[in-house]
């Protein structure tokens, strides 16, 4: 991983290993062959920087070049691909440009919300709350259509942001026995899911799988949600049977 | 102005998102035919340009639509290079896309939801309003310029103008009160500026339709949310 451009430039992302909006930025990061400093933030525990850094929203991931901070991890990953030409990460062609980010919005305002929705039901909320995941997939798997992957043949915005579903989403669902996001159903975003995981830029910053579950959910999320899912995975949360 | 091709925008009279796009193409001087959808009787065509989400504004360029206010801002800027929305820069780039967010998720949607809830939703909706206020504020000061743009209107400007000529109506809908003028003078002056704009100003929708429209839509939410709770 070599650092292209004529200077030394400082990078650094503050981050938080769980955060796929923060492994967003280091998938793009390592598409580029970008060398930074990452740092990993206690999110129960906020450090100065990220205050200083972050001030409207206190959040990571920060991606810091030399000195001056950039916010909000679609933002980011705009703010990679117009600094760094290499590897581009979005289209030349500006209607195919508008068509990536379309589908990276609709990744992750609805795709990802009504995935995390399913995490947390309870078992009466589960069917729904699946069937709008199922709706969002289904949309989704259809724009995949016979694409390797979601920017062609090499991954771009739109895997980037969907890195949610391409791995920690299939962990945590294996986990808790939930049945949302499987092969059967989808067998495009499958398959997609698998060679996205195995792309090296991928593979660099995927936390081990076990590691992920021992961990979820992060602290920050409070002690109440943190003892609900160790629980859950104690009783392999079950979807209730259709008689009841 | 090398691009040729038909230019569509399928809108929707009181649509602020529609607006952006009107402001963009008015601001570049690019002719366009504007096809307006009624909204809640959803023609073909729009869910045949749109199949995911059904909405507008959807604009079409050469035959192929694009969706979604902000992305089709960003091409807009892209095809038509004159009078660019978005600076040069990339770190200038990506403090007019974070503003921009800001505008559309923090002020415009939390002024709305406040319009449309009561009691204690309503109470959160406005303070969070009212913070969102705070920090466009503050952000204008810093920048010390006319618009976000700098002397000339950007990409900030279009995305946050609609809270130009529909905030004090969603307020008095609402009943609530968010722009305190002398809370808020950086806001209160730079709308000011925008709206004095020929080409802002141009065809905007009436008051007293707006008004009718935003009292009839909020009372329609607020009774969903009541059959939600009995339910």
């Amino acid at each position: 991983m070599s650092s292209r451009g004529s200077k030394m430039e400082e990078v650094k992302l503050f981050g938080y290993w769980v955060s796929p909006f923060c492994r967003s930025v280091e998938i793009a990061l390592n598409i580029k062959g970008i060398q930074y400093e990452y740092i990993e933030e206690d999110l129960t525990n906020k450090s100065p920087q990220l205050l200083q850094y972050n001030p409207v929203y206190k959040k990571i991931p920060v991606l810091l070049h030399n000195g001056k901070p950039i916010v909000e991890s679609m933002v980011i990953l705009e703010y990679i691909d117009e600094t760094w030409k290499n590897n581009p990460i979005l289209p030349e062609d500006p209607f195919e440009k508008a068509r990536a980010r379309f589908w990276a919005n609709f990744v992750d305002q609805k795709c990802f919300p009504a995935l995390w929705k399913t995490i947390w039901s309870t078992s009466e909320q589960y069917e729904q709350n699946k069937a709008e995941a199922l709706e969002r997939l289904k949309v989704l798997e259809n724009e995949l259509g016979g694409k390797r992957f979601f920017g062609g043949d090499s991954i771009g915005m739109v895997d980037i942001v969907a890195n949610f579903i391409g791995f920690s989403f299939r962990t945590i669902q294996e986990a808790l026995k939930l049945d949302v996001f499987t092969e059967d159903n989808f067998p495009k975003l499958w398959e997609w899911a698998e060679n996205f995981a195995n792309c090296s830029p991928v593979k660099k910053c995927l936390p081990p799988q076990d590691k992920l579950i021992a961990n979820f959910p992060p602290a920050y999320m409070g002690k109440t949600l943190v003892s609900s899912f160790q629980s859950r995975l104690q009783l392999q949360f079950h979807p209730p049977a259709a008689a009841k | 102005m090398e691009e040729t091709g038909g230019v569509k925008l399928l809108g929707f009279w009181v649509s602020p998102f529609a607006q952006r796009v009107k402001w963009a193409l008015k601001l570049k001087g690019v002719q366009y035919e504007y096809i307006e959808e009624d909204i809640y009787n959803k023609s073909p065509l729009l869910s045949k340009l749109n199949p995911v989400y059904g909405m507008v504004p959807v604009l079409v360029h050469n035959g192929k639509p694009i969706s979604e206010s902000i992305i089709i801002l960003e091409y807009i800027d892209e095809v038509w290079k004159q009078a660019p929305l978005l600076p040069q820069d990339p770190y200038e780039r990506a403090q007019a896309r974070f503003w921009a967010k800001f505008a559309e998720e923090k002020v415009r949607q939390s002024v709305w939801e406040a319009m449309c809830s009561s009691g204690e939703e309503k109470q959160k909706a406005v303070k969070s309003a009212v913070e969102a206020f705070e920090e466009f504020e503050k952000e204008l000061k810093r920048r010390g310029t006319k618009f976000f743009g700098g002397e000339t209107i950007g990409f900030v400007d279009i995305v946050a103008g609609c809270i130009s000529y529909q905030l004090a109506l969603h307020e008095e809908v609402g009943s609530i009160k968010i722009l305190d003028s002398s809370k808020f003078p950086a806001i209160s002056e730079w709308i000011k500026n925008f709206l004095n704009h020929p080409l802002i100003n141009e065809g905007l929708p009436q008051k007293d339709q707006m008004f009718a429209y935003f009292s009839k839509r909020s009372k329609e939410i607020a009774s969903q949310k009541m059959s939600h709770k009995t339910a």
